[in-house]
């Protein structure tokens, strides 16, 4: 398959050759990769994907690489989608579905955009791997760019949870520490970026980095049997994720591996503390107003979400909704996720467990109604927002009277 | 008089300068400024209503403008004026 031919600007629809630059020199507006797809409707077909590798390059059609480009890969995607019962249970949801992105391979969704912007920085010749991160970012950049042989540059806000940066430094990446929050760091990387010729996965590599999260829409569509589900519930950081999510279910149909038009309703989950894009819908309006994140959702605490607008219309479009969740319903879903269905998720997967509740009780899915959540992240990078559930039980000596004593107390249940 | 501090995508108009003197007391002013020194930065900058377009963000020291007065900002002396496109991330 060929390449992509050229980037467009999503505002203004101006043309730009395939460089490594994201913005539209004429509005600001983001540049988009733009596809031939009949062109990829010629070569692709199910039975051509389901023969390529159990990682998002079986969709290699539908991203902008070039084919024969050494790819940077440790295997990201095609993680499970499994059946939650329990949790449906819980939420009143019969036929519940997540996508358990937990287990790539630095344990979040964006080993997938980063294993595509790697890749096409390398097709550049960009030498240095560089981001602006609230960790899962940095985790990802950090770790294909030592499987590439890239050095890295990772920006992040000082206050970042310790298991954040480690999981960054091990790979051996140089960490950048920035006292301020994430849309500051984001602002002084715009600035860096536009003094090295680094590859700044979510700035100037950012229309190809973006691309990787399509591949969560094509991968549940597939692991449903090549079936749309009727709802999907997404966390809102940035808007990208999202955004990439409904073009996924529209490329399907573009290039016919699936009818047109997808029905699935596409629907946003944000933390109350940083909620630009639920206040926006919430207010019925189209501008999303920048905020200041305060939230533990640190991974989507994004104040000035670059692709807001766009996750916003793209929620309207297809008939979902934006909801948010407390502080504390954030870490009591991460609980009910963990106890019900044994996955341990970040405070960003306990936005979304919160907000398939919100829409559950609110009746935002009709019986029968097929939902796919989407668990973006691990738990274990941020143990410190549910430090206090995780305690143990009871602390005894080594003495089976002890024990029984506890047990006659009801402290250990004894049919457990 | 503020220094401007002026991205990549705006560069070709500011003859490839990274850093441009503007005069005026707010950030209207000075975009009018610019508009004078560089034909076409207006319109790059603000919308058909004479808004800033929503991927446009500036700065006045540290401070994103939408969170003072918007265009109306006023800039305190020795302060300095950053433009910055919205980046995304996570």
């Amino acid at each position: 398959m060929a390449d992509i031919a050229n980037l467009k600007c999503r505002e203004c629809g101006r043309t730009y050759p395939v460089e490594p630059i994201h913005v539209c020199e004429f509005c600001f507006g983001p540049l988009e990769a733009d596809y031939d797809y009949e062109a990829i409707d010629a070569v692709i077909s199910r039975e051509t994907i389901a023969a390529g590798p159990r990682s998002i390059w079986r969709y290699v059609d539908l991203l902008p690489v070039s084919e024969n480009t050494p790819r940077v890969d440790l295997g990201a995607g095609f993680t499970p989608l499994v059946p939650a019962p329990r949790l449906g249970a819980e939420l009143g949801i019969a036929d519940l579905w997540l996508k358990n992105d937990t287990v790539n391979p630095t344990f979040s969704f964006k080993d997938r955009v980063v294993s595509v912007a790697l890749t096409k920085a390398r097709e550049f010749g960009m030498k240095v791997a560089a981001a602006g991160t609230t960790g899962n970012l940095g985790n990802a950049v950090a770790a294909h760019a030592a499987k590439a042989g890239m050095p890295a540059v990772v920006f992040m806000p000082s206050d970042l949870e310790q298991g954040k940066i480690v999981t960054t430094a091990i790979y051996g990446a140089t960490i950048v520490a920035i006292k301020g929050n994430y849309d500051e760091v984001n602002r002084l990387c715009a600035e860096v970026a536009d003094a090295y010729p680094w590859a700044f996965v979510n700035t100037n590599v950012r229309p190809f980095y973006s691309e990787g999260s399509k591949t969560l829409a094509f991968e549940c569509v597939e692991q449903l049997g090549w079936k749309y589900p009727d709802h999907m519930v997404v966390p809102i950081g940035s808007g990208s994720q999202l955004v990439k999510i409904r073009k996924g279910l529209e490329e399907l149909a573009k290039v016919r591996l699936m009818p047109a038009p997808p029905h699935t309703k596409v629907h946003g989950a944000q933390a109350l503390g940083c909620s630009p894009v639920a206040q926006a819908f919430a207010a019925g309006v189209d501008h999303v107003r920048p905020v200041k994140p305060n939230t533990i959702a640190k991974s989507i605490a994004i104040g000035n979400p670059a692709d807001g607008p766009y996750a916003l219309a793209a929620v309207k479009e297809t008939g979902g909704r934006v909801e948010t969740v407390t502080e504390e319903e954030i870490v009591d879903s991460i609980v009910l996720l963990a106890r019900t269905e044994g996955i341990f998720t970040e405070t960003a997967g306990g936005v979304t467990v919160g907000v398939l509740k919100k829409l559950a009780q609110d009746g935002a899915f009709r019986k029968g109604d097929r939902v796919c959540a989407m668990i973006t992240g691990m738990g274990l990078k941020t143990l410190e927002p549910v430090a206090d559930r995780g305690r143990p039980t009871v602390t005894i000596v080594p003495s089976m009277d002890e024990f029984q004593e506890k047990i006659e107390l009801g402290l250990i249940p004894s049919d457990a | 008089m503020p220094k401007v501090k002026i991205p990549t995508p705006l560069r070709k108009l500011t003859k490839e300068q990274a850093e441009v003197d503007a005069s005026g007391g707010t950030i209207r002013a000075i975009v009018d400024d610019l508009e004078k020194q560089f034909p076409g930065f207006k319109e790059r900058m603000c919308d058909d209503n004479g808004d800033l377009r929503r991927f446009v963000n500036v700065y006045v020291g540290e401070e994103d403008i939408r969170f003072m007065d918007g265009l109306d900002t006023k800039i305190p002396d020795g302060e300095s004026v950053s433009i910055i496109p919205a980046v995304a991330g996570g």
